[in-house]
């Protein structure tokens, strides 16, 4: 018993590195990925200023030794202020799709696994839901609620799940038409044993596919929302209000801008180049 | 065609209805209302202000107005601008927003369409890699971080056009480029990859045989199909493109409804944003509608 679950477990490893490191491009959009990730997490223990730390006196200063990416007008060190709003903005992106993937699944295996009715009435709700503009709506939610990255999160997640529900159900419904599923519900196996065993691990694949894909469309939904100054509050950051500052003051400190923008369009880049070579893998 | 127009209007009532009562339960569920202020205002002025705006009655009854209000398409009066209705700014900034999301896409297919078809001839050489990749880097431009370089080069830097306005043809170019350029580079790899799809059909090699010169086949043979998916992310393209218009708005300081609504989401101005999200949400439907139906003008097998 125990062989085979081991056995089990190193086919679904197989899998994902079968997914991610099959083809060229996913390979270098996972290398970039991970390097930013590692820098954006760590580079802040080796920098000895704290991201919050004003130097009236210093002013915005062009890069140079100390201070590599240059400070801002508030004489604070771009370096550790952009690799924080990097956590920030590849927290958010992982949260929200974790969140938007947990109800995406359930609602979609729910309505896949049910009966006509409750499909037909439960798919209608998500047709209704994806009318609504969804960004707007984010703008709404965070001026009505303030502003907290939790707030930001959930709203997200919240509005993100309905094409992944979409999909759930679609291949939820291949799946149940299999005759294992026969099987199983022959031998007596409760509703909610089929789904956790047997229909749920067929999803994997299409599920992190698109969840990959997901990520940079949140990252770049968060970004808007902090560009428009309506994200996370200062002296906290992330890509889109640094970009944003350095949007205002660009003809004179460009480095300001140049520096954040170029570490989200490589995440930006990376992430598109693994979402993409993973369709194709899907496809194929 | 009709039938689907007639469902598709039916189907947009209930949508609207949700988003009119989900406005209305969120801004009566947020503590503070609007004419809360620092310094207590007389509470007789108050209770003016409050019957002006109707909002000292009973929260049914505050609801049934509400709706009955937005059917009859009035927004009711700004909280923030006093004398202006909010349906009188929305009606003044939308054709802003409109003219400027009209060039965006403009550009984005006029660019995308003939890229994404010149590459797709030169499948596997130099020049497919060549503007893939500069697609690709299209796609990792997003508005905000696309305009403000724009304004680098071409305002601060070489100083030809203006950062700011709308005033003349030269203020319309950069915002419409910052808008519409990710746009063109997706719409250049969706037709790139369509059109590669369309010329392996017999059918292309047919008309191949028959010695059809290339641009007769792409013009009259394979852009009708290949433009079918391009069609399609019109749909969520000009969702975006909204989306899009408050970040370009706000960076060009130009006065369109985008602009107005990012100022009024700061200033809780809860009728302004109230409206301008109603607004949008069936400006978005109408749109998706105008879509499907172009789609199926050019796809005659969704006619059934």
């Amino acid at each position: 018993m125990l062989l085979i679950k081991r056995d089990y477990k190193t086919k679904v490893f197989k899998r994902f590195s079968f997914l991610f490191m099959s083809s060229r491009y996913s390979q270098i959009g996972i290398s970039i990925f991970m390097g930013i990730t590692i820098i954006c997490f760590l580079g802040p223990f080796f920098i000895n200023f704290p991201y919050d730390k004003t130097q009236l006196e210093l002013g915005a200063t062009a890069p140079s030794l100390k201070h590599p990416f240059g400070t801002d007008t508030l004489g604070r060190d771009l370096l550790v202020r952009t690799l924080i709003g990097g956590q920030i903005s590849i927290l958010v992106g992982f949260l929200a799709t974790f969140i938007s993937l947990v109800i995406g699944v359930i609602f979609g295996m729910i309505s896949g696994f049910s009966g006509k009715k409750t499909d037909a009435c439960m798919m209608r709700f998500v047709d209704t839901l994806y009318a609504l503009p969804f960004t707007i709506i984010i703008i709404l939610l965070t001026v009505l609620f303030g502003r907290s990255l939790v707030l930001i999160f959930i709203a997200i997640g919240a509005l993100e799940w309905l094409t992944l529900a979409r999909i759930v159900r679609g291949e939820t419904r291949n799946i149940r038409a299999k005759p294992y599923v026969e099987a199983a519900t022959l031998i007596g196996l409760s509703k909610f044993k089929i789904l956790s065993k047997h229909i749920l691990p067929n999803l994997i694949s299409p599920v992190i596919v698109f969840a990959t894909l997901t990520i940079p469309s949140v990252i770049l939904l968060e970004s808007v929302i902090s560009f428009l100054g309506l994200g996370v509050q200062a002296p906290m950051t992330s890509w889109g209000s640094l970009i944003n500052e350095g949007a205002q003051k660009f003809d004179i400190y460009p480095w300001l801008l140049i520096f954040p923008a170029l570490f989200f369009s490589l995440t930006i880049l990376s992430l598109n180049f693994i979402g993409d070579a993973l369709r194709d893998q899907l496809i194929s | 065609m009709c039938t689907l127009i007639l469902k598709r209007l039916l189907q947009a009532i209930p949508t609207l209805w949700i988003i009119a009562s989900l406005t209305f339960i969120l801004m009566h569920c947020t503590p503070g209302g609007p004419f809360d202020q620092e310094k207590a205002i007389n509470s007789e002025v108050k209770k003016l202000i409050e019957s002006h705006y109707n909002i000292d009655k009973p929260i049914h009854e505050q609801y049934i107005i509400f709706i009955k209000n937005r059917i009859l398409l009035d927004f009711g009066p700004s909280y923030k601008y006093v004398g202006w209705d909010v349906d009188e700014i929305i009606l003044d900034t939308f054709p802003i927003s409109l003219e400027l999301g009209f060039y965006a896409l403009l550009i984005a297919l006029s660019t995308g369409v003939p890229l994404g078809i010149l590459t797709a001839l030169n499948h596997g050489k130099s020049t497919e890699i060549f503007f893939m990749g500069l697609s690709l880097v299209g796609i990792c431009l997003p508005a905000f971080v696309l305009g403000p370089i724009l304004l680098m080069i071409f305002s601060t830097e070489l100083g030809w056009l203006n950062p700011y306005g709308w005033n003349t043809f030269g203020d319309r170019l950069l915002p419409s480029l910052t808008l519409g350029l990710f746009y063109a580079a997706f719409i250049a790899r969706l037709t790139r990859s369509s059109t590669l799809d369309v010329l392996n059909e017999p059918y292309i090699k047919t008309a191949r045989a028959k010695g059809l010169s290339t641009f007769r086949i792409i013009i009259i043979h394979s852009l009708r199909s290949a433009l079918s998916p391009v069609i399609s992310y019109l749909g969520p393209a000009i969702a975006g493109m909204i989306s899009g218009s408050f970040v370009v708005e706000t960076l060009f300081s130009i006065p369109g409804l985008g602009s107005f609504f990012v100022n009024s989401a700061f200033n809780r101005d809860y009728t302004m944003i109230m409206g301008t999200v109603l607004f949008y949400a069936a400006l978005i439907i109408v749109l998706n509608l105008i879509v499907d139906l172009i789609q199926i003008w050019i796809n005659p097998r969704l006619r059934k």
